[in-house]
């Protein structure tokens, strides 16, 4: 055990070292922003013209602090979240089922093969309206939206999972006595989750992507109509906030992910991996 | 020689339609006919790519004969057969389970009582030396712990026929002795009929009661048969040395030689 701490020592340092890094970077980026938005570096016109375009960094931290404690943030994030959890949840459950059964059935893929190709080619986006004449304003067009872009990320990807399985895994399972109920619990849903989990990924941004445009395009609540009204306003820190915010809460979302893959993809060889006594 | 013999193959022919060429069907196996009596240890050798799998595929009902009959225990198979292990060449380890729900598999299979299947799985992994490593996903296990936890994934349903496909093959030479003795050790026990495909003729004698040689692709049969009488219990490395041993590998290698040479060149014309 001795030997092994100042090890675990060396491997933290560069660790904290890229954390440090991060956040220089993320500070620069600030830095530049507020110089070039304040009359420090150049004419207070040249500064004014680009705070209108790009807005200014204090006034965007200080609007988002505002919406937080004020509270006024948290009835239309809550809408945003609940929008791109259900469309997540609905988009992954629906591409998992239909690509295990299409995957498993051959003369349904065969069926649907065309229709699965078009819809995906189809620019989803334009449904939005359609969705909200179908569904309304409320919550539900902008998850059908979100189902739309999440479900077809999984589906091809459980597709493809389950057609790579290994014949020879298959065949030893089918021979230890599985059922087809079992195969597909013990042999085909495993298989294709390793690649289920690299495509939720992007399907939580693709599902924040729906939630948002859905808003934007017609809504009275949410983070998306938060920024609308802003731009209708020219209010442009305020969209530069409700872009932070959305940001920040994105990147938690995929954190989870990333959380939940690692706890249940314990199986799943790691590159180099060595492990430690 | 029991009147019922455990696994009875006759006039198997295997013919395979060749997906680009229309027409143009390959036939792997030819007419085989090849019975296993109950407790028996047959071994298969013969040249790379005769089909020796091919035929240990139609034992398991992995696949239909295009021709021929196939009996289990003196009834016809129809689907996959239930009465026999089956050990692969390459991983076939489920590599999202760990060792002891691998070795577990068949038994929740077949939904026996968990603390059952918990008593069954630790004392064969015990067997097979593998208590320490339950928790551990294949990928964590070196070569020779697979083959050991596929091993005892497979006799824990105790069936009554092993088919085993190259099992060893991948093994360095050492871990393989070791294994092939294990092999023997577990089969003695209670003397299971096995069915031992390899390309290894050393391997093969020293393991079986009777070596089975099958002649180069395409169009696969049976061109000798062997019964090794060595005393049993054997340790594979000692029994390499023997005389009787070198006698019976000379006899059979004779009889494969042009085979192998006829499967070789096969390969370079291919």
């Amino acid at each position: 055990m001795k030997q092994v701490t100042p090890k675990a020592g060396r491997a933290a340092r560069p660790r904290a070292r890229l954390a440090m890094y991060h956040t220089l970077l993320l500070g620069s980026v600030f830095a530049f922003w507020y110089l070039m938005t304040e009359p420090l570096l150049w004419s207070e016109e040249a500064a004014r013209n680009t705070a209108f375009f790009f807005g200014k960094p204090i006034v965007v931290l200080q609007k988002t602090w505002d919406w937080f404690a004020s509270g006024r943030i948290y009835e239309h994030l809550l809408v945003t979240l609940i929008e791109t959890l259900l469309a997540f949840v609905i988009g992954t459950v629906g591409g998992l089922g239909v690509g295990l059964w299409l995957a498993l059935s051959p003369t349904a893929s065969a069926l649907a093969d065309p229709y699965i190709k078009a819809m995906n080619a189809m620019p989803r986006v334009i449904l939005a309206p359609i969705f909200a004449v179908w569904f309304g304003l409320g919550i539900l067009s902008k998850v059908a939206l979100g189902v739309t872009l999440v479900f077809f990320i999984v589906f091809f990807n459980v597709y493809q999972g389950v057609k790579e399985v290994s014949p020879v895994v298959l065949n030893n399972a089918r021979m230890l006595g599985a059922s087809s109920r079992q195969l597909l619990r013990t042999v085909y849903v495993p298989s294709a989750m390793s690649w289920v989990f690299s495509s939720l990924h992007t399907s939580v941004g693709m599902a924040f992507v729906g939630a948002v445009v859905g808003e934007y395009l017609g809504s009275s609540r949410g983070v998306g109509y938060l920024i609308l009204q802003a731009e209708g306003a020219f209010d442009i820190n305020t969209v530069f906030a409700g872009i932070l915010v959305l940001t920040a809460f994105a990147l938690a979302l995929d954190g989870l992910v990333s959380f939940a893959e690692r706890r249940l993809l314990v199986w799943r060889p790691a590159q180099g991996e060595t492990e430690k006594l | 020689m029991s009147p019922v013999p455990a696994l009875s193959l006759s006039k198997i022919t295997v013919t395979f339609v060749a997906g680009d060429a229309a027409g143009k069907a390959y036939t792997a196996v030819d007419s085989t006919t090849l019975n296993v009596d109950a407790g028996e240890f047959v071994s298969v050798v013969g040249p790379t790519g005769c089909g020796k799998s091919t035929l240990l595929n139609i034992a398991a009902g992995l696949l239909e004969a295009s021709a021929g009959d196939v009996q289990v225990l003196g009834r016809p198979l129809t689907g996959i057969n239930r009465d026999a292990g089956y050990m692969f060449q390459s991983d076939a380890l489920l590599p999202w389970l760990s060792a002891f729900d691998n070795v577990a598999l068949g038994l929740r299979y077949r939904g026996i009582d968990e603390a059952v299947v918990r008593e069954r799985v630790e004392e064969w992994l015990a067997r097979v030396g593998l208590q320490a490593h339950a928790g551990r996903y294949p990928h964590q296990l070196s070569g020779g712990m697979k083959k050991r936890v596929a091993l005892a994934q497979m006799l824990i349903l105790d069936p009554k026929i092993l088919l085993m496909d190259e099992p060893f093959s991948a093994l360095d030479i050492q871990t393989r002795q070791l294994m092939e003795n294990e092999l023997l050790e577990l089969w003695s026990a209670d003397r299971k009929s096995v069915v031992f495909i390899t390309h290894d003729l050393e391997e093969a004698i020293a393991l079986s009661d009777r070596v089975v040689v099958l002649s180069a692709g395409p169009a696969t049969r049976p061109i000798g048969e062997f019964t090794i009488d060595l005393p049993r219990p054997r340790d594979v490395a000692e029994i390499r040395m023997t005389p009787r041993f070198v006698q019976l590998h000379t006899e059979i290698w004779h009889a494969m030689k042009n085979e192998v040479l006829k499967g070789y060149a096969q390969s370079q014309h291919a």
